[in-house]
């Protein structure tokens, strides 16, 4: 291959990548905020978002795509920490005590989601899509209705006045960045979490031995050709829904560091964007619907969010309104999702034509 | 016995368990004083207000594209001939079908270039087409800030510039088509006749196309494409007629829409939209891959029932507002029990 075709052929490949990264420096300059700012920015949204987007890896693998479904997770972790603001538990503890509440949640939510996408194969992304939908009514229904009038939640604070339903933001003080300041390393002008980071390494570590054992081979089979694996005898539907029960359980204690960080929680609306936030992040990092790996992770968080701080100011430098830069970033958003699903499902289809012409020829 | 047991997998559980609960609905207003005429005039505008949204999923269901999570590229379309209708100080029925005639190019164009882009990302139709349409309304939103719109009705009065989130068409073309020959029996009941005739006149055109030869060409491309490319019919083509219908019905019910609730909703408003038209097609009867207008007639009528009748009711004997939570399960509900549903027609 000529030194031409591949570059061309890289160029392609990282078509999502390369024009990210353009928008991305095009908007430094306008928000004239400083280099230190922003990579302080970022330290600080790599710890805080890293492990939501790790929880996309596995279902990837497993020829799932992209796991919308991952907001049931981030579900379970709120009710989890609902539970530790109730019963008082701060600090590290109280997080622990949120993941411990949230696992056998999530893992039930994992259970109930890949049941689903195995009755749905082949849409499993906009059926994960509605069922977040359809579980966050759930979710209201449960944290609206039934706490503290069924299940018994006795802390006035997070009580709303009328003696049920939990209020609409929750002040997360006693956790709030407990993780984040169990460690700090300060390296020159900037402040490193280095427990999130541990964690997050932890989860890498986890991944790559993961991968390689049997059940990881197992998913990469399935994700591969489910016909072929079935054939060799890998149970198929059970290696899905557990590739979908390990990404919620993640997704789970991903949600309870994101909003460790964030230091409150809007009850009814921090789960709505998660999947959003954290699709687009593993998209920009170059990953597509079946191919993904951990650098595309930190890429993506990287790019996305040095975007999404710099976009509002340099919307109101530009235009004089912050609302453009605001919705602009959502477009973007949205818009680089759009983009690497059409381009992946172009690229599948002009293979397979490829192939199906290579069939042909070979009968001539 | 045996046909009802037919006539029961075939309808599916989930819609005949929302038709008895839509039906106690309607039994138990009596008693905790909801009046039924006014109730049952609600459901009758808002089934005429939202059954265009849910006829333009036909077209697309019928030719394969799967569900139109996309609806909202129409929807912006019949946004612009709204404006710009309001813009140039149309008034009255001229106000309205002004506005029809505007939005119409503009959903012809967005509909080919959306219907091409489905083209080529055949099988990945629905996510892909959920995600083109948010990223059409976020852009949407910039647009509406910067477009040289100048009629103080619709800009912020202090910034003098950028359209405002909701603007009224009271004075324009509010309530045209529901005032038309409208019907007023008691005090209560209100038969919005030329809303109701408008969505009549639209299901019919509908039918009559769906049994041209370009429909059932449509058709053919979405029971079998294999089949249909060998009978000489161009998939691509019929696929992007499909769309472009549909990206013009969207774009038609959001004025319906509009002249009976009275605001131009824009920004952010649409882009939960297609939703609501998704899940009523299928609560109607329809399948990811078939669709007929009496699905549509029931669905609208069943779903607006729901919308209409459980805040009212519900709120009057629990005193409690539990609508919101009842319309996100059942409609996404409803979703994901037609998309976990095996496919009769082979692909």
């Amino acid at each position: 291959m000529s030194g031409k075709k591949s570059l061309g052929r890289f160029f392609t490949e990282n078509a999502v990548v390369i024009i990210f990264l353009l928008i991305t420096i095009a908007a430094i300059p306008p928000s004239g905020f400083s280099i230190q700012y922003i990579v302080q920015e970022m330290i600080t949204r790599l710890g805080r978002n890293s492990f939501l987007v790790l929880a996309l890896l596995l279902p990837i693998y497993a020829g799932m795509g992209l796991n919308f479904g991952m907001t049931l997770g981030a579900m379970s972790g709120q009710i989890g920490l609902i539970l530790a603001i109730n019963f008082n538990v701060t600090g590290v503890e109280g997080l622990v005590f949120a993941a411990l509440v949230g696992t056998p949640i999530s893992v039930l939510m994992g259970y109930v989601c890949g049941a689903v996408l195995n009755k749905a194969k082949g849409r499993e992304m906009v059926t994960g899509y509605i069922l977040a939908f359809f579980i966050n009514g759930i979710y209201q229904f449960l944290v609206l209705y039934m706490m503290g009038s069924v299940i018994p939640i006795r802390s006035p604070a997070i009580l709303l006045s009328r003696g049920y339903g939990i209020r609409n933001t929750l002040n997360l003080e006693g956790v709030r960045q407990s993780l984040d300041n169990a460690l700090l390393l300060r390296l020159g002008p900037f402040t490193v979490p280095i427990a999130t980071a541990l964690v997050i390494v932890a989860l890498c570590v986890f991944v790559v031995w993961f991968k390689k054992t049997k059940l990881g081979q197992d998913m990469r089979a399935v994700g591969h050709d489910m016909a072929v694996a079935e054939a060799a005898g890998v149970p198929v539907d059970r290696t899905r829904i557990i590739a979908i029960i390990i990404s919620t359980v993640l997704a789970c204690y991903g949600q309870i560091i994101f909003l460790q960080n964030m230091g409150n929680m809007a009850t009814y609306n921090a789960h709505d964007q998660t999947s959003f936030f954290a699709v687009a992040a593993i998209l920009v990092g170059g990953a597509s619907v079946k191919k993904a790996t951990i650098p595309n992770v930190f890429i993506g968080v990287i790019l996305l969010h040095v975007l999404f701080v710099v976009t509002p100011r340099a919307g109101q430098n530009l235009f004089g309104s912050a609302m453009i830069g605001e919705y602009f970033r959502q477009f973007i958003g949205y818009g680089v999702i759009a983009l690497s699903l059409v381009l992946y499902a172009w690229r599948a289809r002009k293979d397979a034509a490829r192939a199906r012409e290579g069939l042909r020829g070979a009968a001539a | 016995m045996r046909n009802l047991k037919q006539f029961i997998t075939d309808f599916g559980w989930p819609r005949i368990i929302i038709f008895i609960f839509l039906v106690a609905l309607f039994l138990a207003a009596p008693l905790v004083n909801v009046r039924l005429d006014s109730s049952l005039s609600d459901v009758i505008n808002r089934f005429g207000q939202n059954a265009v949204f849910v006829l333009a999923m036909v077209p697309m269901i019928q030719s394969g594209c799967g569900l139109n999570f996309g609806l909202s590229i129409g929807i912006i379309a019949g946004l612009l001939g709204a404006t710009i209708s309001v813009q140039l100080g149309l008034t009255g029925f001229l106000g309205f079908f002004g506005a029809l005639v505007i939005a119409t190019p503009f959903a012809v164009l967005f509909g080919w270039l959306y219907g091409k882009l489905l083209n080529k990302v055949k099988g990945e139709e629905m996510t892909i087409a959920m995600y083109v349409g948010f990223a059409g309304v976020m852009f949407m939103c910039i647009m509406w800030l910067v477009l040289p719109y100048t009629a103080p009705t619709m800009i912020w009065g202090y910034a003098g510039k950028g359209l405002r989130t909701t603007i009224t068409v009271e004075g324009f073309y509010r309530r045209v088509l529901n005032d038309f020959l409208a019907v007023r029996i008691g005090e209560n009941f209100v038969f919005p006749t030329g809303e109701i005739l408008f969505v009549a006149a639209a299901a019919f055109l509908l039918w009559v196309f769906m049994r041209t030869k370009t429909g059932t060409a449509i058709t053919a491309v979405g029971s079998n494409p294999d089949y249909a490319r060998a009978s000489g019919i161009s998939v691509d083509r019929m696929r992007t007629i499909s769309v472009i219908i549909s990206t013009i019905l969207g774009a038609a019910g959001i004025l319906v829409y509009q002249q009976s609730f009275g605001f131009i909703q824009l920004y952010t408003a649409p882009l939960s939209m297609p939703f609501a038209a998704v899940a009523a097609i299928l609560i109607g009867g329809a399948s990811v891959n078939k669709a007929s207008m009496v699905n549509v007639i029931v669905g609208a009528f069943l779903f607006q029932g729901l919308l209409t009748m459980t805040p009212s009711v519900i709120n009057s004997a629990l005193q409690t507002d539990m609508s919101e939570v009842v319309r996100i399960i059942v409609s996404n509900g409803i979703i994901i029990y037609a998309l976990t549903r095996k496919t009769k027609v082979a692909k």
